[in-house]
């Protein structure tokens, strides 16, 4: 047999010397780095989509952050905005935004005028490089405060939405000329400002504390509500998923008997686990809404909602963390005495802790991001009252959530809001990278090899 | 009385059970806790589980089943030419139930007292609800004010007695744990099955939480069938919905959506799947631990970043590249939203996914099996090709496969980055829609539960989630039955 083998093998194959290479040799080793090739290919371009989607959203989003303002000197004369005299703002309040708008063309006029900056527009062409929200802006801080009337203050009045956009490099002379909301002798103005320092750009507080705005005012649309509705959301999840989910756990960990019921639960919590999540929503629209009547938009739904949603992550993370816990602990525990719910409150438990707590964070931060269920139970409405805090009832007030006011700017058409979203999907992701830093600081202090 | 309230009350009630359930039992015994069954915190906790569990639930309960009895008898009430022609007895029942608010804010506010509410007009609550902002379905009419009076009637008197109920069940099941707390009591035992008790109930939300989700879905639409007929669902090859009071009939058929959602998930799957694989052959065979440390975490922050972020990258960056890059070029159309966009962002998305999973079933392969394969002779290609990937085929079609339902459900991206036309076509650069994208628009916005356009959300849910659970149970067989090679 072998002599056959070795007579019948084919010339020249295998029996050349080992430091030459033969032509089969170089194949394969030319396979081998072509293999090895596509490998680091394909992670590299896993790592390049990563930046790319990053910069993308950076570039597009974190002008958001500065905001243009102008400064004007404004009279606030007593005959126009308190006839009566006596200072008292509910009487002062009748004055609406229109008795206020004349006050800041003519204190932008009066501003022009002042720096000697010549200009073709007339006061009410001018006055549209302010922003409409400015007017509502100067009336509240009259009505806080009374005693300003009769003065001359100087404010900080937000630029328009389309001079805002010529600061970041949407608004061109070019574009100018074809917009009806914008025309170039408004941009020079707004450059002739500039040059006396009565224009400038600053840090734009406003977009994370101001409610949402309309469609025409995209300058003054801000995050303020659909923070709160994420926070308050987010506290829900806490406090229901957690206990809920730390007691499912251990007693699918520990306590439950081998038998068809513990069957169920466990191919019941993988499946919802993967779920698609607008199942959710649908769920939480007709049982929390439909059925029980709960009111739309209100973060008490949303909270439900993704309290379901998540509970199978944290189930999944509590039971490895539980899994986790050798053996020997129960053991001694029990050996000296303990119950078997003693042994696993008072020593498996505390022991599996921090990675509850990193699977809790986990599960919180998938929560966070989460936005088709939000959208079926109305969380997508046009919200621009706050809450009220959450032991007045602010649980079922309307309010909207960070990712679907994200969704909810996309669908406008002022191209400024896509600015918006971007510097929206910046917060989120800034709240989304605190959560894992502090999973992976709990992970890094407190999690134990046995 | 404000639920805040009768939770404040419920907690005291729990602090003040517990403390006298254990100073009564200590007190049993002389003060000699050592001549106690257990140990004292049992007892208190006995006292506390004892007035909060049976408490919480009722009003649990309570607060569940009331506004559905009240809309009942409220509805059984109303007189027969209360309910406008073209309304339904829903929208007249939220106007019953937004007066008998505006009733409640009016009274708070010292507008008119209980007893001026019989002799208020429609005029005067009409005038009310104006100022304060109230808008209403249709012009109130005396039925429904008298409906709404009584409505709020019995709303406050049910609230009466909910608050009683629940506080006198604290108080009765607080005062028996306490009258039982002595010293032979088994304290410990008896809290120990309560707790237990307590974590069965939590881990049966999972499967509540699978029969509401199924129920809603069988009981909505069984609904649209009865409206719809079921052939022209699942067979018709349009989509177009009338919206109600436009009248014309809708044509509700899914194929295109189906068509949508399986095009982009194919264009998706292929993207991800090789990249994926790759990805996870090389980071498990070949990278060194160094590069390894870095390159996985940062392929696994793709998957921690939410899918709206994808949505408006696909919406910004993704679109218009493809559109002025190849569609327009090639003539092949000029939208934005496309099916490619949207394949290859959500390919991106499920880049992680595949590879974390592989990486799994890879790494499970047991040494000896590479050992032996390159002890023969091959190289380390070889090796991963003939010998690694064959063993872990059944894991990674399992991956795929959940990759898949992955991909079926999702729903951002293709909201923001499909397009809402729905069209049966094979050009991958027009706008096509999915049935995640027809769900969002036919349940958001004005919604009336009784036409079939909002109803066929339901059916297109239950589609989504019928597909999703035979993809997943799939897989979970599959990787099942591989693992059972090795262990």
């Amino acid at each position: 047999m072998t002599d056959a083998t070795a007579n019948t093998a084919p010339a020249g194959a295998g029996q050349g010397s080992l430091l030459i290479k033969d032509s089969r040799t170089a194949k394969r080793n030319g396979a081998e780095g072509r293999f090895k090739m596509y490998g680091l290919i394909a992670v590299c371009i896993g790592i390049a989509m990563l930046i790319l989607l990053l910069t993308s959203i950076l570039t597009s989003g974190l002008s958001a952050f500065w905001q243009t303002t102008i400064q004007i000197e404004v009279t606030l004369p007593e005959e126009k905005l308190d006839k009566s005299g006596v200072r008292d703002p509910e009487v002062m309040a009748k004055v609406t935004t229109f008795g206020y708008a004349p006050l800041l063309r003519d204190g932008l006029e009066a501003t022009i005028a002042a720096n000697g900056i010549e200009t073709e527009l007339s006061a009410k062409d001018a006055a549209e490089l302010i922003s409409d929200e400015s007017v509502a802006q100067l009336r509240n801080r009259v009505l806080r405060n009374p005693d300003l009337i009769g003065q001359t203050v100087s404010v900080e009045v937000m630029a328009s939405g389309r001079i805002d956009g010529f600061y970041k490099g949407r608004v061109t002379y070019a574009s100018a000329e074809r917009d009806t909301n914008i025309s170039p002798a408004q941009l020079q103005l707004a450059e002739a400002l500039e040059d006396k320092g009565l224009l400038n750009t600053s840090f734009n507080w406003l977009f994370l504390t101001a409610p949402d705005a309309s469609d025409t005012r995209p300058e003054a649309a801000g995050l303020g509500v659909a923070i709160l509705g994420s926070l308050y959301m987010m506290l829900i999840v806490l406090v229901l998923a957690l206990p809920i989910g730390v007691a499912a756990s251990v007693y699918l960990e520990e306590f439950a008997p081998q038998n068809r019921w513990t069957d169920l639960v466990e191919v019941n919590i993988s499946n919802l686990a993967a779920v698609p999540s607008i199942v959710f929503g649908i769920l939480g629209l007709a049982i929390f809404i439909n059925f029980a009547g709960l009111p739309q938009s209100a973060p008490i739904v949303g909270g439900l909602v993704l309290t379901l949603m998540t509970l199978p992550t944290i189930i999944i993370a509590t039971r490895a963390a539980l899994k986790s816990v050798p053996p020997s602990i129960r053991d001694a525990a029990l050996g000296l005495g303990a119950s078997r719910m003693q042994s696993v409150f008072h020593h498996v438990l505390p022991l599996a802790m921090p990675g509850i707590l990193t699977g809790t964070i986990l599960g919180l931060a998938q929560a966070l991001g989460e936005t088709a269920p939000l959208l079926l139970i109305g969380m997508v409405a046009f919200v621009r009252e706050y809450p009220e805090a959450p032991w007045e009832g602010g649980l079922f007030d309307p309010a909207t959530a960070l990712p679907v006011q994200v969704f909810n700017w996309t669908q406008r058409s002022d191209p400024a809001f896509v600015e918006r979203a971007s510097g929206a999907i910046i917060v989120l992701l800034v709240f989304l990278l605190l959560m894992n830093l502090t999973a992976i600081f709990l992970r890094r202090r407190f999690e134990r090899r046995w | 009385m404000p639920l805040s309230w009768i939770l404040l009350i419920l907690a005291v009630i729990g602090t003040i059970a517990f403390l006298m359930a254990r100073s009564r039992a200590i007190a049993t015994v002389d003060g000699d806790a050592r001549r106690l069954h257990s140990l004292p915190i049992y007892y208190g906790l006995n006292g506390a589980l004892m007035a909060l569990t049976p408490a919480l639930g009722l009003l649990a309960i309570w607060l569940l089943v009331q506004p559905i009895l009240l809309d009942r008898s409220i509805l059984a009430d109303l007189p027969a030419g209360a309910v406008p022609d073209g309304g339904t007895a829903a929208l007249v029942m939220s106007d019953v139930r937004r007066v008998a608010d505006g009733i409640d804010s009016g009274i708070s506010s010292g507008s008119f007292t209980r007893d001026e509410l019989r002799d208020l007009s429609v005029e005067d609550v009409g005038g009310l609800l104006a100022s304060e902002g109230t808008a209403l379905g249709s012009a109130l009419t005396g039925e429904v004010l008298t409906a709404a009076t009584s409505y709020w009637q019995a709303r406050s008197s049910l609230s009466w007695i909910m608050t009683i109920a629940v506080i006198g069940l604290a108080l009765i099941g607080g005062a028996w744990a306490v009258s039982r707390s002595r010293g032979e009591f088994r304290a410990r035992n008896v809290v120990e099955r309560g707790v237990l008790i307590l974590m069965i109930a939590a881990a049966s939300i999972a499967i509540l939480t699978t029969l509401g989700i199924v129920l809603s879905l069988l009981f909505e639409t069984a609904n649209f069938f009865r409206q719809y007929s079921w052939t022209e669902f699942f067979f018709s090859t349009t989509w177009s919905p009338s919206f109600s009071g436009r009248g014309g009939a809708s044509q509700l058929g899914i194929l295109p959506l189906l068509w949508g959602t399986l095009y982009i998930s194919t264009i998706a799957l292929i993207v991800a799947v090789p990249i994926g694989l790759f990805a996870a052959i090389y980071l498990s065979e070949y990278a060194g631990k160094k590069f390894r440390s870095v390159a996985k975490p940062l392929i696994e922050i793709l998957a921690g970043i939410p899918t709206i972020v994808y949505g408006l990258f696909a919406l910004i960056t993704v679109g218009p590249f493809l559109r002025d890059a190849f569609a327009s070029p090639l003539g092949l159309g000029n939208s934005a939203s496309s099916v490619m966009t949207a394949g290859l962002v959500m390919g991106i998305m499920l880049i992680p996914f595949v590879s974390s999973l592989s990486d799994d079933i890879i790494n499970a392969v047991p040494q000896a099996m590479r050992d032996g394969s390159l002890g023969l002779g091959a190289t380390k290609s070889e090796t991963i090709r003939q010998v690694i990937v064959p063993a872990a085929l059944p894991g990674i079609v399992g991956a795929v496969l959940l990759a898949a339902s992955r991909a079926i459900g999702e729903t951002m991206i293709v909201v923001l980055g499909a397009g809402a036309a729905a069209r049966l076509d094979l050009n991958p650069f027009e706008a096509m829609t999915t049935v995640t994208v027809k769900i969002v628009s036919q349940l958001t916005g004005d919604t009336d539960f009784a036409s079939p356009e909002t109803l066929v959300a339901f059916a297109l849910g239950l589609t989504l989630f019928v597909i999703t659970l035979g993809l997943n149970v799939l897989a979970l067989f599959i990787v099942r039955k591989y693992r059972e090679q090795y262990e």
